[in-house]
């Protein structure tokens, strides 16, 4: 971790957990950790199943707080105002705002494919239809999906393929110009074909947006990502520039992990 | 596996599958006794009562002679009241199943609340007749009129209506709200974007099931006064001298087609047996008329969600 800190060359910072723990009920998740997030680059979370790589991506858009019994301790600090995005002064609902989220399984609304990716915005209290059609627009296009889906924008988003569906996910997430955007597992439920442009996305992504993203598969991680931590039972094990990483882990248990000798 | 195993294999299989063709048969035994049943009566009172059934039968009073005898003020009344427990249940049962599924916090209160929604749907009818006659007629005054009859029905199909917009809402995936909460949504958004509309099937379906067991009943409606006998209309809004107030009906006296049907098989002679019948056929299609709209709007709603 200090190594990749003390780097000069490093860009400026996202979001920054600072002693962060959490809590389901007295299950401790989150054990004490410590990691930088980038602006504009992608950033990859990965660990044996069960290590809490979703807890700690749903700590950046207060999910928890949706369910009685969570508690975080801590701090994540959001960048470039130093909110820290845990405390109970600041309402979800602004983190959520500025920070979207990309789930494992693809789930649109039962609504049309404009209204899916309208959705941010009407949130917003948008109003002005040409706004809203424009944002739209870009939205998909920013997705890889405009093409696909121009000529049936009012269809359902339900009749798009599972790869679509997940485009279509991205692009309601991107509609509303996040600050952060949050991925779990994002192609754990798609073909080869389609998680290979969704791996595209994701890298066209960090031009404008910062990336969190948690994934299983150590390529994916290798391939998309700019930074890579690895987590274990909680803990942030190891967390380093992805190359390095990669090539040469500081500690046994990412070397053990990554090598597929363990996980 | 050698022929001898196979044969024996082949056997076992065939002894499983006679059990199997026997429930089947003894399954549709089971479905044909209420089904056949329920048929039976329809059909007995369909012959005996169809002939009666005329236009005239339709815009008569009730009348001391069988043949000149009608269900107007029946189906009036019943009409009426149930567009009174309509607008009274609907909205507080739609809003607490809600609040009880989108907004209570989980707790022990919650709990109690919610043991006690499944028993009232247990409560025999004739109790929130009685519940109705104190509260309704003389506490708050309304007197024996369709508002207190609406009310004491809308209050006897609270629960079902409770219970059908929590089950609806329980259906729509986690997933789906996770995803809604992640674009910034609050809950009253949540509800307002999502929740309602990915149920309004489920909940519609609920309130119309829930109303035509309310247009049936008969107990609490005669508990708090119904009149078995009555020859006049609610007065319409602004009609007749002095011109009716807009809501003037509410108070008015009436009665309901179970109680029309029950006053007129009291009777001794045969004639009335068969208005009896006749009634009895049109309750029924009115009822058999909001099950196929509930089944309608079922399909046409649900067209569209699927998760
Ligand atoms: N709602 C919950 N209540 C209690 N414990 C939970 C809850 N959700 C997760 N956990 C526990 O927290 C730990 C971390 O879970 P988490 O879902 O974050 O793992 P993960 O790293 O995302 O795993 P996977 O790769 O399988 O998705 C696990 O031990 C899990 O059992
Ligand atoms: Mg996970």
């Amino acid at each position: 971790m200090n190594d990749a800190a003390n780097h000069e060359s490093l860009p400026g910072l996202k979001a920054e957990a600072r002693n962060l723990n959490f809590f389901y009920d007295k299950f401790h998740a989150l054990k004490n950790i410590n990691m930088p997030v980038y602006e504009k680059k992608v950033t990859a979370l990965i660990g044996p199943s069960g290590c809490g790589k979703s807890t700690y991506l749903r700590c950046f858009n207060r999910m928890h707080d949706l369910y009685p019994g969570n508690r975080y301790e801590g701090a994540i600090e959001f960048h470039p105002d130093r909110t820290n995005l845990l405390s109970p002064k600041v309402d979800p609902i602004e983190v959520r705002m500025r920070i979207s989220m990309v789930f494992q399984k693809p789930n649109p609304f039962p609504k049309s494919i404009f209204e899916n990716v309208a959705y941010g915005l009407r949130v917003r209290g948008e109003r002005t239809r040409s706004v809203i059609e424009d944002k739209v627009e870009m939205a998909l296009r920013g997705a890889a999906l405009w093409d696909e889906v121009k000529d049936r924008l009012k269809e359902q988003g339900a009749n798009l393929s599972g790869g679509q569906q997940q485009r279509l996910c991205i692009a309601r997430a991107l509609a509303s110009d996040p600050e952060l955007m949050l991925f779990d597992e994002p192609t754990s439920a798609l073909d080869p074909i389609a998680t290979a442009s969704i791996e595209e996305l994701v890298s066209e992504l960090k031009e404008k947006v910062t990336v969190l993203i948690v994934t299983h598969n150590m390529q994916q991680a290798a391939r998309i990502s700019d930074f890579t931590a690895y987590m274990y039972l909680g803990e942030m094990v190891e967390f380093g520039v992805t190359d390095q990483i990669f090539i040469k882990p500081q500690k046994k248990q990412t070397e053990d992990y990554i090598t597929g000798r363990f996980g | 596996m050698n022929q001898q195993e196979l044969q024996a294999l082949r056997t076992l299989i065939a002894a499983h599958k006679r059990k199997d063709f026997l429930f089947g048969i003894l399954g549709i035994f089971a479905l044909m006794i209420g089904v056949l049943t329920f048929l039976s009566l329809f059909a007995n009172m369909a012959i005996e009562g169809l002939g009666r059934i005329d236009a005239d039968f339709l815009t008569s009073f009730p009348s001391r002679r069988a043949a000149n005898a009608g269900i107007l003020s029946a189906w009036v009344g019943s009409t009426l009241v149930m567009l009174v427990t309509a607008f009274a249940a609907v909205p507080i049962g739609v809003a607490s199943g809600i609040y009880l599924e989108e907004y209570a916090p989980k707790n022990w209160m919650t709990d109690i609340i919610e043991i006690n929604i499944s028993n009232l749907a247990g409560v025999p009818s004739i109790i929130y007749g009685l519940l109705a006659l104190g509260l309704f007629v003389y506490t708050f005054g309304l007197g024996q009129s369709i508002l207190s009859a609406g009310l004491t029905l809308a209050l006897l199909i609270l629960p079902v209506v409770i219970v059908a917009t929590r089950e609806a809402i329980r259906s729509i995936p986690q997933i789906i709200r996770e995803g809604a909460y992640a674009c910034g949504a609050t809950t009253w958004q949540v509800v307002r974007d999502h929740i309602v509309p990915y149920s309004s099937a489920g909940i519609l379906t609920g309130i119309i099931i829930g109303m035509a067991r309310a247009i049936g009943e008969t107990a609490p409606i005669i508990t708090i006064g119904a009149l078995t006998f009555i020859a006049f209309l609610p007065p319409a809004p602004f009609a007749g001298d002095p011109p009716a107030g807009m809501f003037d009906w509410l108070f008015a006296p009436f009665t309901v087609m179970p109680i029309q049907m029950f006053n007129w098989t009291s009777r001794p002679e045969a004639a009335f047996a068969t208005n009896a019948a006749a009634a009895g056929f049109i309750l029924v299609l009115m009822t058999l008329a909001m099950n196929g709209l509930a089944i309608w709007l079922r399909y046409r709603l649900r067209k569209n969600i699927n998760w």
